[in-house]
């Protein structure tokens, strides 16, 4: 921190930055498939998904855990990607976007995302769809209020909600029924 | 099935591709040793650069190259390399040119490393030293030192007065006069600016880059950098929104291809959030509106006078005034738009560029002149209803606007409201209902597209615009499969590459008029080839017919007064022995109906908001948008488009806010978490009525674009029913809790 007001303030004193950080293994369980990566510890989950394996469905949006579009499921719980290293998710079961649908099937989320047309540039949308899942699996979804509150974490700059929130209601009536 | 896709509601078409994450955006693409560039921003407004050590970094293994202005040379001499289709007039923005430090967090460095942690940390250790000069950056403050807005930006078109609205004014029995300011707002997409240049084994460059055109990045690289065009592919197939940002070409693709150049690399360079401040906005402005009228309300002046920032090197201009001396009948216009110059980026269109603000102002002056003539506000607008453009002096094409206003009002339930403020309340919120009326142009611009109709009956179409989440490649489709009657599964719309036909920048509300002509006129043209060869088939049905006296649905072509009479298109292709057709139109909007009439769209907006009366927080409850913009292409999409620019209204109005330190001419928001959007919670019940306009002047289609013209009022009616709600008139947006109750402007 004090380096950075030094810097912020055109400060010229030498500093002696510590080491970059060295490669380790990481095992990532990624959709039930297993990954070894040899990766510094200061990759984050999304970095890790994003550019050292190749799943890019999940997004950066802002890589400070403000807007939601890394979400990814972990042992079926939501989480920001951008907000956890890789390392600390070795063994967990994680689920991408890549992981809801089978093949040509799509998983019901992401069908009812396309009827309501619940999206429009799109990259903000596998992380609302993972989130909307979880959101389903936690169980608090009652209404539509809980609904519009708890996927509040979600920012949609295309300004998508009241569709997000129709399809949510759709899937949780099937799921429900 | 038939195959009369146009106007019916229709499922994106690159729907599956999004909700699986396998539609690829600019930095999601690979190459082999791909390396992975980190922009470091100044943190000064203006001065030097007086030292700036990279002896730590460069040091660490695995950092490739720090560029800055003291290495980079040997690139354009001159502005007009730099300007770019979106270019104002002056001097752009060139990165890492000279030690001058125009505005806080210009890019100073692109760090290049093998892994992207790798390039940040090494950013971070860069050290720095400037000498710093005093900033200008208060916009109200520097009014005095103002200018008129030069010319220079495409399409920008100076104020026009007429009559004397002075003299009007002083004379009118009932006038209000007001000052409006905004904060300048951010874009925002969700999708971070990204350029992946991959640099191919012939030492060519395929560059991903985010961008709402890419025949404009490859005219901006090629001129800069000395490159041919056949050097340079530039593909955005995907845009994680634009909202007009990608409109010029942002300063990571300059930095991109200037890295993988200089390395023999492909690179990616990503900005950060932050860095999503570092660039174009929508500038502040500071508004001043003066109103007259007689006592049954008749308009008798319109003043509006519009102040704008701009930068230290360009001279941005948007239409913010002349849209008051267009909406409402009136014959004393005064409009006056000037320029302020001060320590930041550029401002940029951002989506409905000085219509958002310039209604604003205008829409709550009208309302403010309702009150002062108690009147009704939605009376007062029908009272001064325009019949013709008088800026122009011209009739419009089509305007549905009284549509709008009626069939608005009626679902909103207008006619229960209570004129007075304070009248209408439920437990501890007061209730009120404000209505704006919203204009923008329908605007159409040269574009090509090319189609080849294979033996098999499918079609594939292609031109080098953009889908940034409005519908493009969906309604392209849709224009395409009706037009040459296939179904809609067996037409492939292909965008957002170089190597495709040219279309404009994708901005304006024009693409669907532009490319969709485009695609509706080469896909005739194949229709008429296939109809020729249907003809000479042997024993053909249609050997004596004429191309008017046959359908084509459903992948046949039928006679229409005996339907039994059919051939396939693929059985007209094998018989005629024909692989494929393949043809290549352009069209241009008709020169002589440009100079005949004015071309717009309108809305009108009704809003309810429920605000908290001991805490001044607003809700907006319910909006009812009613659009008038010729025929919908795609009802399904073209609501979300709507749906969505009344989110941005709702978010213009409330929340969005780049809040400028002048200690150190510096936006000190600049994240999401504080800097405000609408979020799920902050969005209630919205309501789109697309109303009949039929138009036959403005193109075949009857199409006019839905791109700006949802947001456009939003701010204005919300602002109104504030007051409705409150008696409290806030004039400066965004309307935040210690505004509505007095404790601060």
């Amino acid at each position: 921190m004090l380096d950075f007001f030094k810097q912020a303030s055109g400060s010229h004193e030498t500093t002696l930055a510590p080491p970059p950080a060295e490669p380790a293994e990481v095992r990532l369980n990624i959709n039930g498939q297993q990954h070894t990566l040899q990766i510094a510890p200061w990759v984050s989950l999304l970095d890790a998904l994003r550019e050292y394996i190749g799943f890019t469905g999940t997004k950066k949006g802002c890589d400070h855990g403000q807007c939601g579009a890394c979400t990814v499921l972990v042992d079926g719980v939501r989480i920001n990607s951008c907000m956890t290293l890789a390392i600390m998710r070795d063994g967990q079961e994680i689920t991408t976007i890549e992981g809801l649908s089978h093949g040509k099937e799509l998983h019901p989320m992401q069908k009812a995302f396309i009827d309501h047309d619940a999206f429009q540039c799109g990259y903000c949308t596998p992380g609302q769809i993972c989130s909307a899942v979880g959101l389903i699996n936690e169980g608090k979804a009652n209404n539509l209020e809980d609904i519009k509150e708890l996927m509040s974490g979600n920012i949609c700059r295309c300004g998508a909600y009241t569709n997000i929130n129709a399809a949510i209601i759709q899937v949780k009536g099937e799921v429900q029924s | 099935m038939k195959t009369d896709y146009i106007g019916k509601p229709t499922s994106r078409v690159d729907g599956a591709l999004k909700v699986t994450g396998t539609a690829k955006y600019a930095a999601e693409f690979s190459a082999d040793g791909l390396t992975y560039g980190y922009v470091v921003s100044s943190t000064i407004a203006q001065g030097t650069i007086k030292k700036i050590d990279l002896e730590e970094a460069l040091n660490l293994k695995g950092v490739l190259q720090i560029f800055t202005h003291e290495n980079v040379s040997g690139l354009a001499w001159f502005d007009r390399s730099y300007k770019d289709e979106d270019a104002v007039a002056g001097s752009p923005f060139r990165p890492l040119y000279d030690k001058k430090i125009r505005y806080s967090m210009q890019p100073i460095a692109l760090v290049v490393a093998e892994t992207f942690e790798l390039a940040r940390y090494a950013a971070s250790i860069i050290k720095v030293e400037y000498t710093t000069e005093s900033h200008i950056s208060d916009l109200k403050e520097n009014i005095p030192n103002s200018f008129k807005a030069p010319k220079g930006k495409v399409g920008f078109k100076p104020p026009v007065s007429r009559g004397d609205a002075k003299e009007a004014f002083e004379n009118a029995p009932v006038k209000i006069a007001s000052e409006y300011i905004h904060s300048a707002e951010h874009h925002n997409p969700m999708e971070i600016y990204a350029t992946t240049v991959v640099m191919e084994p012939d030492g060519k460059l395929t560059v991903y880059d985010k961008t709402q055109g890419v025949s404009n990045c490859q005219a901006y690289i090629s001129k800069i950098f000395g490159l041919s065009a056949k050097e340079v592919r530039v593909m955005s197939p995907f845009m994680g929104g634009g909202f007009g940002s990608g409109l010029r070409p942002q300063y990571q693709l300059f930095l991109a291809v200037l890295a993988s150049l200089e390395l023999k690399r492909s690179v990616k360079v990503s900005l950060t959030r932050q860095q999503m401040f570092s660039f174009g906005h929508r500038p502040a402005s500071v508004q001043q509106m003066a109103l007259s009228a007689s006592p049954d309300g008749t308009l008798q002046s319109i003043a509006h006078t519009a102040y704008g920032e701009t930068s230290m090197f360009e001279d941005y201009t948007e239409v913010v005034v002349n849209w008051s001396g267009l909406v409402y009948q009136c014959e004393n216009v005064e409009q006056k738009y000037d320029l302020v110059k001060l320590n930041t980026y550029t401002p940029l269109d951002m989506r409905a560029p000085g219509a958002a603000s310039g209604f604003h102002a205008i829409e709550s002056a009208m309302d403010e002149l309702a009150y002062a003539l108690k009147m009704d506000p939605l009376a007062l607008r029908l009272k001064n209803y325009a019949e013709r453009d008088q800026n122009d002096k011209k009739p419009f094409s089509s305007k549905a606007l009284r549509a709008c206003y009626a069939e608005g009002a009626a679902k909103f339930g207008w006619d229960k409201r209570s004129i007075e403020p304070r009248s209408m309340r439920e437990g501890n919120n007061l209730i009120g209902w404000g209505m704006a009326t919203g204009s923008w142009d329908a605007m159409q611009m040269k574009a090509t597209a090319n189609a080849v109709l294979t033996a098999d009956g499918k079609l594939t179409v292609g031109s080098g615009t953009s889908d940034i989440g409005t519908g493009t490649y969906t309604i392209m489709t849709q224009i395409a499969a009706e037009t040459l009657g296939l179904p809609i599964e067996n037409v492939t719309f292909k965008l957002g590459d170089t190597l495709l036909p040219e279309a404009p920048l994708e901005g304006g509300s024009w693409t669907a008029t532009s490319v969709g002509s485009a695609v509706q006129s080469v896909c005739t043209t194949i229709k008429e080839q296939v109809f020729k060869l249907a003809k000479k088939v042997k024993n053909s049905p249609f050997a004596n017919a004429d191309l008017k006296e046959v359908n084509f649905d459903n992948g046949e072509i039928s006679l229409k007064l005996n339907p039994s009479k059919t051939l396939s298109i693929t059985d007209v292709m094998k018989q005629s022995g024909k692989v494929s057709i393949e043809e290549e139109a352009t069209t241009m909007p008709n020169p002589i109906h440009m100079l005949e009439y004015s071309f717009n769209s309108h809305s009108a907006v009704f809003v309810e908001v429920k605000v908290d009366e001991d805490l001044g927080t607003v809700v907006v409850s319910r909006v009812v948008s009613a659009i008038a913009a010729g025929k919908i292409l795609n009802p399904k999409t073209a609501r979300s488009q709507i749906l969505g620019a009344v989110v941005w209204g709702i978010s213009m109005a409330l929340e969005e806010d780049s809040v400028v330190d002048n200690n150190f001419g510096r936006f000190i928001n600049h994240n999401l978490s504080e800097y405000h959007v609408a979020v799920n919670k902050d969005i209630n019940d919205i309501e789109v009525i697309f109303v009949e306009e039929k138009d036959d002047v403005i193109n075949p289609l009857g199409i006019k674009g839905l791109g700006e013209i949802g947001l456009v009022g939003v701010a204005g009616a919300v602002a109104n029913a504030v007051f409705h709600a409150t008696g409290h008139r806030v004039y400066n947006l965004p309307i935040t809790m210690d505004k509505v109750l007095g404790l601060s402007e």
